[in-house]
C-alpha cells in the first residue's frame, strides 16, 4: 500500500505539480475546444484564451504563497 | 521552424537538467566515491533510455490527432509549470538555483551518511545519490524529447538534442572541475517554458479538432506572444513587490515616527 501510495505520489508531483488548478484548467480548455469544435464556429482561440487567464491566476497563487 | 524549435526546445530543457544533474554527481563524487557516482549515472542514463525505447514506437502507433490532443495537454502543463517558476524567480519571488549552494548542501550530506557495499558498487550512498539525481532530472526531459519527436515524426533530431546537450553540459563540467553556477538556468527554463506552452496550445487545439488559421504559421504568432506575455508578467509581479515593499516601509515609518530621518 505505502509503495502504491509513493508511486501515486510521484507521478501526480511529476504530472500535475504543485499547481492541480493548472492541469485543471488546460484539461477544461480542450474539453471546451472539442466541444466548440464539432459546431460551425471557430475554435482555435479557445487554448491561448485559456492559457491568458490559467498562468496570470496561477502566478498570482504563487506570489501571495510566497 | 519546426526542426529547428523542436531542436532548442529539447536541447535547452535537457541542457537545464543536465546542469542540475551534474551538481548531485559532483557532489556523489567528490565526498564520497567516483566509481560508485559513474556506475549510478550509467545506471540512470540506462532507465531513461529504456523508458524512451518502451514509449517511443508505443507514441508513434498512437493516431497523430490522439497524439496532439495527449501531447498538447501534458506540453501545457508542464510549460505553464516551467514558465511560472521562471517568472518567479526573474521577479525575486523564488530564490534563483544556486548551484554553488546546492552543491555545498549536497557535500554535506554525502560526507555524514553511512557507507555500505552492494555488490560491484563500493558505496550505495553515492551510487542512489547519483542514481536518483540522473532519472528524477532527467525524465521529464525524456517526455519532452519523445512528445515533440513524435508530434514532429523526428524522435532522432529530439534524440541528438538531448544527447548534444548533456555531452556539452558534461564536458563543461569535466573542464571546470565545479558546479555550473554561471550558466543562466532562468533564462534558459523561460525559453524552455514558452517553447512547450506554445507548442503545447497548438497542437492540443488541434487534437481537440480546432483549425489554425495560417495552419503551421500560427506558431511564428504564438511563441512571441507568450513570450511577450511572460516578459510582461515579469515585470508586473517585480512591481508588484516593490508596490508592496514601500507599502510596508510606510507603515513600518508610520507607527516608528522618531526612526522617520
Amino acid at each position: 500500500m505505502k509503495h502504491f501510495k509513493n508511486f501515486f505520489a510521484f507521478w501526480y508531483d511529476f504530472i500535475i505539480g504543485d499547481d492541480w488548478t493548472v492541469a485543471a484548467g488546460v484539461a477544461v480548455a480542450l474539453a471546451v475546444t472539442y466541444a466548440v469544435a464539432r459546431t460551425s464556429v471557430s475554435a482555435w482561440w479557445i487554448v491561448p484564451s485559456a492559457v491568458a487567464v490559467i498562468f496570470p491566476w496561477s502566478l498570482w497563487r504563487a506570489v501571495r504563497k510566497s | 521552424m519546426n526542426a529547428g524549435a523542436l531542436f532548442l526546445a529539447v536541447f535547452l530543457a535537457c541542457a537545464v537538467e543536465a546542469v542540475e544533474a551534474t551538481t548531485i554527481v559532483l557532489a556523489a563524487g567528490t565526498a564520497r566515491d567516483w566509481r560508485s557516482a559513474l556506475i549510478g549515472v550509467g545506471a540512470g542514463l540506462a532507465v531513461l533510455a529504456g523508458v524512451v525505447a518502451a514509449l517511443g514506437p508505443a507514441l508513434t502507433a498512437v493516431p497523430l490527432r490522439d497524439l496532439r490532443l495527449f501531447v498538447g495537454a501534458l506540453l501545457l502543463v508542464f510549460g505553464l509549470q516551467w514558465l511560472r517558476k521562471a517568472v518567479l524567480r526573474a521577479s525575486g519571488h523564488k530564490a534563483l538555483h544556486d548551484e554553488d549552494k546546492i552543491f555545498r548542501e549536497q557535500l554535506a550530506a554525502a560526507r555524514e551518511a553511512d557507507s555500505k557495499q552492494v555488490g560491484i558498487v563500493a558505496d550505495w550512498y553515492a551510487f542512489t545519490l547519483s542514481f536518483k539525481g540522473v532519472v528524477l532530472e532527467g525524465l521529464e526531459v525524456a517526455f519532452i524529447a519523445l512528445t515533440f519527436g513524435s508530434n514532429q515524426h523526428d524522435v532522432a533530431l529530439a534524440a541528438v538534442a538531448a544527447v548534444a546537450a548533456v555531452l556539452v553540459v558534461v564536458a563543461v563540467g569535466i573542464a571546470v572541475r565545479a558546479p555550473l553556477a554561471r550558466v543562466p538556468e532562468n533564462t534558459m527554463k523561460f525559453v524552455v517554458g514558452v517553447m512547450l506552452i506554445s507548442f503545447g496550445t497548438f497542437w492540443g487545439a488541434e487534437g481537440a479538432g480546432a483549425r489554425w488559421p495560417g495552419s503551421d504559421a500560427a506558431l511564428l504568432v504564438l511563441v512571441p506572444v507568450i513570450a511577450a506575455f511572460g516578459l510582461t508578467l515579469v515585470a508586473f509581479a517585480k512591481t508588484r513587490d516593490t508596490a508592496k515593499t514601500l507599502s510596508t516601509d510606510r507603515a513600518t515609518t508610520a507607527s516608528s515616527p522618531g526612526t522617520a530621518v
